[in-house]
């Protein structure tokens, strides 16, 4: 696990000289912006607007980077071949992307935190106090980064066998796809035949469901997010990215360099 | 007598092309060499004659389509074999964000090195390749000569016992040239085993105890360089002057420079030459052997395999 980590540190250094946290710039002057605007506009709803922008905003800038680097995290290695030297060092081809991985999970939590800082300051700001409830604010970032972590595993495994591009695309399909798996599994069964029936509903549990990780309403309006949920979307994400990480790299393993 | 350092056998190599990859075509067939330990071995052989491919299939960046091979006798696919190997990729390119110490240091972190050895490492791994004056500097201000010296510390760093380098004296100046050839050498005073490529013939005759030369994806020969050619002797020259004119029938194979001429025959016929050559005049100036150069041997090889391959292809056609 050693070689993971310093796979994954360097990952974490990359992404931080590349200035990908420059994002975060950009998300203080919207958050600054929207509570002054806020303050001025909104009376009584304050907390449900600052809250459901500051969620989407981390949502949003986290999807980017996690579509954009995740699949960049093995592709460009292979392309500018910076892997060469490296995979002649006692280094496992899954120990490498597992590296990778992690730091890049580790990024988009460094920066999930740092909007999150910024959101509830903006909340401070527009209701001068915080109270316990808005501690669920919290979870919703926190479930916004293990919907995260699943699109980081689903890019990474896409980039092992297609093209950057394919795998963008890919990425940003099973993420919509995903967002739809309850209306998917839900589809009237009197039009469908029995065999298709059976075929929605076993890919509705195949795609990753993404609609668990939606808290945003009951974040925005202070309601508590049940224990249970919390619990089923941690292992959620743990089994989900373990299965398609050891696709990608049993795909990867075998792959032939250029 | 000395151990094998690297052993390759029947390794074979083709990529599918073409609509349905239903084409194959062979980069490597059948390769089967031996490396000894601690000798330095040249890899030689023109553009696309498999020189790389083999290494890279040595060091698992590609997979073989047939055959196997093992170093310091474990197999290729042994990750744990790569602690006593170091590798030079041809072209090499690192993390353009990383410093050259930062580099060094990142690639030192997957052998056991504490920090105070890593440390100590770079440096003077820093030293040898003339780069300690631009430790601090981020490698994308790096010219191809720079990248190359950092691929080669990156190599050499953890004291591996085998070093494959990929066209070590790509990019570099005549200094850079030198100084490598200098590693090199320094490397094999230390008891390590070098296997490099190259299509700089005068670096594989100055460097190596034994060269094998490759040509179309085969292995044409194996040997010392003086052996390799040797096998190929071309026949005997003569010196001689001459003044005035003769029509002795041996002057038009000659080549004139003033009243001095140059002449090739098979060895078998050099006696008969001399007779011929006194009776015309002509004053005996030196006799000496002609020894094919390892560049013959091999330009021989690559035209004979040009051949065979328009011959092929008219066939086909």
């Amino acid at each position: 696990m050693r070689r993971v980590g310093v796979v994954a540190l360097n990952t974490f250094r990359e992404a931080v000289r590349d200035r990908v946290l420059y994002n975060l710039v950009f998300f203080a002057l919207l958050m600054m912006a929207a509570a002054v605007a806020v303050g001025q506009i909104s009376i009584g709803i304050e907390q449900t607007v600052i809250v459901s922008l500051g969620l989407t905003a981390i949502s949003v800038i986290g999807l980017l980077i996690s579509v954009f680097i995740g699949v960049a995290l093995v592709s460009k290695e292979m392309d500018k071949r910076t892997l060469y030297a490296l995979l002649a060092k006692p280094v496992r081809r899954w120990e490498f992307l597992l590296g990778k991985f992690a730091g890049l999970v580790l990024t988009l939590a460094v920066n999930t935190a740092a909007m999150a800082l910024g959101l509830l300051l903006a909340m401070i700001y527009v209701k001068h106090s915080l109270e316990r409830s808005d501690a669920v604010v919290l979870v919703a970032v926190y479930f916004i980064l293990l919907k995260l972590a699943l699109i980081v595993a689903l890019a990474l495994l896409f980039s092992c066998f297609t093209t950057p591009l394919l795998a963008i695309l890919f990425t940003v399909g099973f993420y919509i796809v995903g967002l739809y798996v309850q209306e998917l599994r839900n589809l009237p069964v009197e039009v469908m035949s029995p065999a298709m029936t059976a075929f929605t509903k076993g890919l509705s549990y195949l795609l990753p469901n993404f609609e668990n990780f939606n808290v945003m309403a009951m974040a925005a309006h202070g309601r508590a997010v049940p224990g249970a949920l919390i619990l089923q979307d941690t292992l959620y994400t743990v089994v989900y990215c373990t299965i398609v990480l050891t696709a990608a790299a049993a795909v990867f393993s075998r792959r032939n360099l250029k | 007598m000395p151990g094998l350092a690297i052993e390759i056998e029947n390794l074979t190599k083709e990529y599918p092309f073409g609509f349905l990859h239903l084409k194959k075509k062979t980069s490597l067939e059948g390769l089967n060499m031996q490396v000894e330990t601690g000798e330095v071995f040249g890899f030689i052989g023109p553009n696309g004659a498999g020189k790389s491919t083999t290494i890279k299939l040595l060091m698992r960046v590609i997979f073989p389509t047939a055959g196997s091979a093992r170093i310091l006798g474990k197999p290729i696919s042994d990750v744990e074999m790569h602690r006593d190997i170091g590798y030079l990729p041809e072209q090499p390119y690192f993390y353009d964000y990383l410093t050259a110490a930062e580099v060094l240091d990142y690639f030192a972190r997957f052998h056991d090195l504490t920090a105070a050895d890593r440390k100590e490492r770079v440096e003077r791994m820093l030293k040898k390749v003339g780069l300690e004056t631009a430790r601090k500097i981020q490698l994308r201000k790096f010219s191809k000569g720079m990248l190359q010296r950092v691929g080669l510390a990156q190599a050499i760093l953890h004291d591996p016992k085998v070093v494959i380098l990929d066209e070590p004296m790509s990019g570099l100046d005549p200094v850079g040239r030198r100084e490598v050839r200098d590693i090199i050498l320094e490397l094999k005073r230390d008891g390590k085993t070098v296997m490099f490529s190259t299509h700089i013939l005068s670096d594989a005759e100055m460097l190596c105890d034994r060269v094998g030369v490759i040509v179309g994806g085969k292995l044409r020969g194996v040997g010392a360089p003086g052996t390799l050619v040797d096998m190929k002797t071309q026949g005997m020259e003569i010196l001689f002057e001459l003044r005035g004119t003769s029509n002795a029938p041996l002057l038009s194979m000659a080549t004139r420079t003033g009243d001095c001429y140059r002449l090739q025959v098979a060895e078998e016929e050099l006696y008969a030459a001399i007779e011929q050559l006194r009776a015309a005049g002509a004053r005996i100036l030196s006799v000496s052997q002609v020894k094919a150069t390892l560049e013959e041997f091999f330009m021989n090889l690559v035209e004979a395999d040009r051949a065979q391959a328009s011959a092929v292809e008219v066939s086909e056609k």
